[in-house]
């Protein structure tokens, strides 16, 4: 049964009529047609459906739209301000930190999510918070590197 | 709204071309000056796809000079992460004189690109390159010539500098590229002897560039297969079979017709669900009642191997030198070896995904594939069209690695989309990425060699079955030596339970455990250090040059092997490149684990266009290389795949990562291969190392912490 679902997005209010039992992942990439926020196994293994939600990465395949409910979803298309990229962001692209690019906007949620909670996090702290975000191609020294120098650019920005 | 009419309005650029006739590209796309090329083995290798189409047997690529002064390059390869636009765009910026940012290239569509076979082998820089430059060198010269005219000069005086053409004496005389090609229609074939320039002339070539969509990329905004879009779009849910060789006896699809807003399509074996929700369609396919027979294979993990050897097919010997009795009459110390790998997934992040629409007359897939004309083909065949009323479109590609050479799931989309009427998506879940992946084949290798008393290797007798022969090439300098290659490239239909394929560097990495883990096995024996065994036994001046690189960058200490210190060396060749690892590990004695501390590659590739992307290629050679080392295992029954996800199937993770250090050895022979290289050596300078620490020595991939633990005990 549908039930109307209100809860922010990207910084816009929105509502939806939705089973609440429908994931996440499908409402961003089919209802509103948000497709950087990646299928990549389904189950929570991956890491590539990334999103924030109150500030917390979290997988969006194995949550219902029914959770969001009056929370604060940030997906991959979000994180910008305006022209201006997220350090984050930015610091992907610096260090080359991608490949494919097909993990890359979960890598970059759930990166967020880690300094948002740990504003200093030390190397092995990325490497424990990232463990379960996969990417075939191997850019994982990289993506260390970038996530290391965003954290320390938003530091010296403060 | 007329429906058709609206959808069309998404399909940008689409026009019924003929993807023969050069003119015909040049009507598609207007003004400007075009030269035409053909880039090498291209032609060669299309016997071998099968391909039945009338095709171009002048040229299968073309750049053209806009009128604006921007240039194009349009080449059916395709850009699946490894930077190929990138440094395809430095190299023609580079030859023609323009700056990188005014260069673009346009490829794999197959309405605007001309036919070719594929983006794998690393054929993208060392085969498709050198052809592309000469080309560019045709049109610089095309160019020159103009403004000699309009300049009322000589060719021999002017010079170039991003897109302007002056007299080297009076630099106030000059023209841009953008007046020149104005009001053009120049069409050239480019020479095979075109002169180009000398690899020390080259500006933009030679030094690090970053990729060239990264931005769109860390946005968001890059689109895949999947990302695609149109109105009443349905996204497809197929019934599959439970294991390989299922044949489907009969389905019941009434429960899922009662699914509200659901189309079920039959059309013999295919049975689908489709439905503008995702979520919707996989429900309804969970209610499809369906019997199958499945086969009846004998085959799993345990006895891979002995099923392997008792079907093997016949041997071709590749190489026979000298005479193995006599060199086996020479050797004071005999080593026969049996080396095993198992099957190994491809699984990029992105599964096989498609979409199709059939106008009533067109049809359009977009595809992450990395064979766009071979599936325009193979759609064409399947729907009984004509190939030029098939049009492929490959979005950004998630991954390929071999894996989408293979276009399973744009075959199902057109099917599809040709019995709706309907936009169709078919992306296919993870577990289908790993049924239906064609895995890297189980292969058996068994290696019999010798040494005298002084370290030098006699004979070596190598039979490689199943993997095929790339990477099997000795290397080292043996008098005498034979090759036996059993079943064809890396395919062996009706033996394998399922298919296998291409894989990252296809056979090679196989091969290269193979042998180099057997010259290990000697330079122990011998009590001789592994890098001056080695170097003891190499004439080839590349193989040398990479290893004595690396032992100097890994500040190699000589020792005889096992020292206790953990250190393992290997050197490979793949694609034209040579490459010299060393590694260095820690066992964990109690649990098998094995941890990769550092990993040292050095690499000679010929003139290395972009050190920026071919570093990165290196690294993520060594990252992916860790999985198929120590962890990668498909579980099987039959025909029955049981890895499903990654839950079981462990690809490398952030914790396994190890210290890096990469060096690339410039040279001015042509550019080889970058893509694969540096993967091939990975299995056997982890094993290497492991023996270095332990003493304990794995002749089988993945080398899982249990097979350590098997290995420890017979220490």
């Amino acid at each position: 049964m549908n039930a109307k679902i209100e809860f922010t997005l990207n910084g816009k209010n929105v509502s939806v009529e939705l089973e609440e039992s429908k994931k996440l992942l499908w409402v961003l990439r089919t209802h509103f047609n948000l497709t950087g926020t990646k299928y990549g196994c389904g189950e929570g293994y991956c890491g590539a459906c990334t999103v924030l939600i109150n500030n917390s990465a979290t997988r969006s395949c194995a949550t219902t739209i029914g959770d969001v409910a009056g929370k604060n979803v940030v997906t991959i298309e979000g994180l910008a301000q305006g022209e201006k990229l997220h350090p984050v962001q930015q610091a992907f692209a610096d260090h080359d930190a991608l490949q494919c690019g097909y993990c890359t906007p979960g890598m970059i949620m759930n990166a967020v999510g880690l300094l948002n909670d740990q504003p200093t996090p030390s190397r092995e702290d990325i490497i424990l918070a990232m463990e379960d975000n996969l990417c075939r191609c191997g850019a994982h020294n990289r993506i260390l590197d970038a996530i290391e120098a965003a954290a320390n650019e938003m530091q010296n920005s403060k | 709204m007329d429906k058709a009419k609206n959808i069309q309005d998404y399909i940008e650029g689409h026009t019924p071309a003929n993807t023969i006739k050069r003119r015909n590209f040049i009507q598609l796309l207007g003004g400007g000056i075009y030269v035409f090329f053909h880039a090498g083995a291209a032609l060669k290798l299309m016997a071998a796809d099968g391909d039945q189409r009338q095709l171009p047997d002048d040229f299968n690529a073309f750049l053209r000079i806009h009128e604006d002064g921007k240039v194009s390059c349009y080449t059916g390869k395709i850009e699946m992460g490894q930077g190929a636009n990138t440094g395809l765009a430095m190299m023609l910026a580079d030859e023609l004189d323009v700056a990188y940012e005014n260069v673009e290239m346009v490829m794999g569509d197959t309405d605007l690109c001309p036919w070719d076979m594929g983006t794998f082998g690393s054929l993208t820089t060392r085969m498709f390159g050198p052809s592309m430059l000469a080309a560019a060198a045709e049109a610089r010269q095309v160019l020159l010539e103009l403004a000699a005219e309009k300049l009322g000069t000589d060719v021999d005086k002017l010079e170039v500098a991003e897109g302007v053409v002056f007299e080297s004496r009076n630099r106030a005389k000059k023209v841009t590229y953008a007046q020149l090609a104005n009001g053009q229609r120049i069409e050239r074939v480019a020479k095979k002897d075109a002169t180009v320039k000398d690899y020390s002339k080259y500006k933009i070539m030679g030094k690090p560039k970053f990729r060239a969509d990264s931005m769109e990329k860390v946005t968001g905004k890059a689109k895949y297969s999947g990302d695609m879009r149109l109105p009443e779009m349905l996204y497809a849910r197929l019934l599959r079979p439970p294991s390989h060789g299922a044949k489907l006896i009969s389905v019941d699809t009434s429960e899922a017709e009662k699914v509200d807003g659901v189309q079920i399509v039959k059309d013999g074996d295919l049975v689908a669900a489709l439905h503008e929700d995702p979520e919707m369609a996989e429900k309804a396919r969970g209610l499809f009642r369906a019997k199958f027979e499945e086969a009846d294979k004998p085959v799993n993990n345990d006895n891979i191997f002995d099923y392997l050897k008792e079907r093997a097919p016949e041997g071709n010997v590749n190489i026979n030198e000298g005479d193995l009795s006599k060199g086996e009459e020479l050797a004071t110390s005999v080593f026969n070896t049996e080396f095993h790998d198992g099957y190994v997934a491809h699984s990029p992040m992105e599964p096989h995904t498609a979409m199709a629409y059939f106008d009533g007359d067109k049809m359009t897939v977009w595809a992450g594939t990395q064979t766009p004309f071979p599936a325009q083909s193979n759609i064409a065949r399947i729907l009984e069209m004509e190939a030029e009323k098939v049009r492929v479109k490959p979005p950004y590609l998630g991954g390929g690695f071999g894996g989408k050479s293979a276009h399973g799931q744009a075959l199902e989309a057109a099917k599809l989309a040709k019995l709706t009427g309907k936009p169709i998506m078919v992306d296919w879940t993870r577990e289908e990425e790993f049924f239906y992946d064609n895995f890297r084949p189980a292969a058996v290798l068994k290696v019999n060699s010798g040494i005298d008393d002084a370290g030098k290797i006699t004979f070596w007798d190598y039979h490689v079955y199943y993997a095929g022969d790339r990477g099997s090439e000795i290397l080292y300098d043996v008098p005498h030596q034979k090759r036996t290659v059993y079943g064809r490239g890396w395919r062996a239909p009706g033996i394998h339970p399922f298919d296998t394929g291409a894989w990252r560097g296809p056979g090679n990495s196989t091969n290269t455990f193979a042998r180099e883990t057997q010259v290990d096995i000697m330079a122990a024996n011998a009590g001789i250090d592994p890098v001056e065994f080695r170097l003891k036994n190499l004439k080839d001046q590349r193989a040398i040059d990479v290893l004595e690189a690396v032992a100097e960058m890994a500040d190699w200490k000589p020792a005889k092997s096992s020292s206790g210190r953990g250190f393992g060396v290997a050197i490979g060749s793949d694609a034209g490149t040579y490459v010299g690892h060393i590694a260095k590990v820690d066992v964990n004695k109690e649990t098998g684990e094995v941890k990769v501390l550092k990993v040292w590659v050095a690499q000679e590739m010929g003139f290395c266009v972009n050190p920026q992307g071919a570093t990165i290629q290196m690294e993520g050679c060594i990252n992916m290389g860790l999985g198929y080392a120590l962890k990668e295992v498909i579980e099987f029954d039959g025909g029955k795949v049981k890895t499903k996800n990654f839950d079981t199937y462990e690809i490398p993770r952030f914790s396994w990562i190890p210290e890096m250090e990469t060096k690339i050895l410039q040279r001015t022979t042509p550019p080889q291969g970058g893509g694969e290289p540096a993967i091939v050596c990975m299995g056997a300078v982890i094993g290497n190392a492991i023996y270095d620490q332990t003493g304990a020595r794995l002749l089988e991939m993945a080398m899982t912490p249990d097979k350590v633990l098997q290995a420890l005990k017979n220490v």
